[in-house]
């Protein structure tokens, strides 16, 4: 087994006015990864790479150390996706769904899938079209994991969900990575509920890659400070990532290690340090 | 067992679990030989990142309080008197450094701060 459930080397993508710029990331075995950016960021098409679905102009992408081109039959049966949209035909019904599933998949495990519908409250004979966002979200959560897929893609799946949901996703999550060779990685723009149990982020940025990091690492490394004009004025601007001025203070985000001196400075959650990485960017 | 984490407070998680897991250990609710729940159960369980108590458990194997072998899991490690005293000395002096800057900050002398603590000492005996 090779160390890494899925690996991106040097990944390019053109197109007019976007592209993906020498992409890496590296997810190892037994972890959850949150994909981080804002919309348009580059998390969709590099998910649609990974995917096989389009192709790219150069680089390398390896899941389970296997080639993604062509997307081998193994390689879809061990990787589970779950992607924005669900994209069924609305005309048909759960149970019909079930049965295209049941023969499209060589791993399909009929109990398993009858066992999240309970779970999941979701109607048999129901038609997409009648279901609601969050149920057809559930469907194809419910079908991604009755596969024996290794593997979870998620592309933006819990947006757009209430907090119950969300909830009851993250206990499926952390369900999933209890086989400690099964991984996730979740796309998404909403962290707060992800941000926990995360133990990668990656975060992009106009189609780069702006870090690929242990979260832990992170939250170490970063700090919020919040500070007086005069205050700010003292300290080494190489340490500073970004920063919020307002008329009564200043507010930035901070390699909190390197600030040497009596400061106040909070812990920094994952939408600080994309905020202030972006804001800083841009400027 | 019990462990409850806190997103307030300013200490990181896997502190939080070490610093448990070991109260536990030398309250003896936690005795010799008895299981640890898997790094992955018990980041299930809190919903936490399975890095974070993974690094909580070398933590703590580190320290000598637990002994983990691999495909069985982890185990709290024969009582060690010594790294127990080690311990509770290093917790003692934390909260003796708290009762001192309080007594400077109260201008109260080194001399009234002993005769609080053996009045204190003899009391709760």
């Amino acid at each position: 087994m090779n160390e890494y459930i899925l690996e991106i080397k040097d990944l390019n993508k053109k197109y007019d006015g976007f592209a993906i710029k020498d992409l890496n990331l590296q997810l190892p075995y037994g972890c959850i990864m949150g994909f981080i950016g804002e919309n348009g960021a580059g998390k969709s098409t590099t998910i649609k790479l990974i995917l096989n679905l389009i192709n790219s102009d150069s680089g390398e992408i390896t899941l389970f150390g296997e080639q993604n081109f062509p997307l081998s039959k193994k390689l879809k049966e061990n990787i589970g996706v779950v992607l924005d949209e669900n994209s069924f035909p609305q005309d048909l019904s759960v149970n019909t769904i079930h049965k295209i599933m049941k023969n499209s998949f060589k791993n399909w495990n009929e109990i398993k899938f009858n066992n999240y519908l309970k779970r999941f409250t979701l109607p048999l004979d129901k038609k997409i079209k009648d279901l609601s966002r969050g149920m057809k979200m559930k469907l194809s959560l419910a079908i991604a994991l009755s596969h024996q897929a290794k593997l979870l893609i998620l592309d933006e799946a819990t947006s757009g969900l209430d907090p119950i949901i969300r909830d009851e996703i993250l206990d499926l999550f952390m369900e999933f990575i209890q086989d400690e060779s099964h991984s996730i990685l979740v796309s998404s723009h909403i962290m707060s509920d992800l941000e926990k149990i995360s133990d990668y982020i990656a975060f992009i940025h106009s189609g780069e890659m702006v870090f690929c990091e242990e979260k832990d690492k992170l939250i170490e490394k970063y700090g919020l400070l919040k500070c007086s004009h005069e205050e700010f004025e003292t300290i080494d601007k190489a340490y500073v990532i970004g920063q919020r001025k307002h008329s009564f203070g200043v507010e930035a985000l901070i390699k909190k290690n390197m600030i040497k001196g009596n400061f106040q400075i909070e812990a920094a959650g994952i939408e600080d340090i994309m905020l202030y990485n972006v804001k800083e960017i841009n400027s | 067992m019990h462990i409850l984490i806190k997103n307030t407070n300013g200490e990181p998680i896997y502190q939080q679990i070490v610093t448990q897991i070991k109260s536990l250990i030398i309250s003896g609710a936690l005795s010799e030989g008895s299981a640890l729940p898997s790094m992955r159960n018990l980041a299930k369980e809190l919903r936490i990142s399975v890095i974070t108590t993974k690094r909580a458990y070398e933590e703590l194997e580190r320290d000598g309080f637990i002994e983990s072998f691999t495909g069985k899991g982890s185990f709290v490690a024969a009582k060690n008197t010594e790294l127990i005293r080690e311990e509770q000395y290093r917790i003692i002096e934390e909260f003796l450094q708290q009762a001192i800057s309080s007594a400077k900050l109260g201008g109260i002398d080194l001399n009234e701060l002993e005769n609080m603590l053996k009045l204190l000492y003899e009391e709760s005996e």
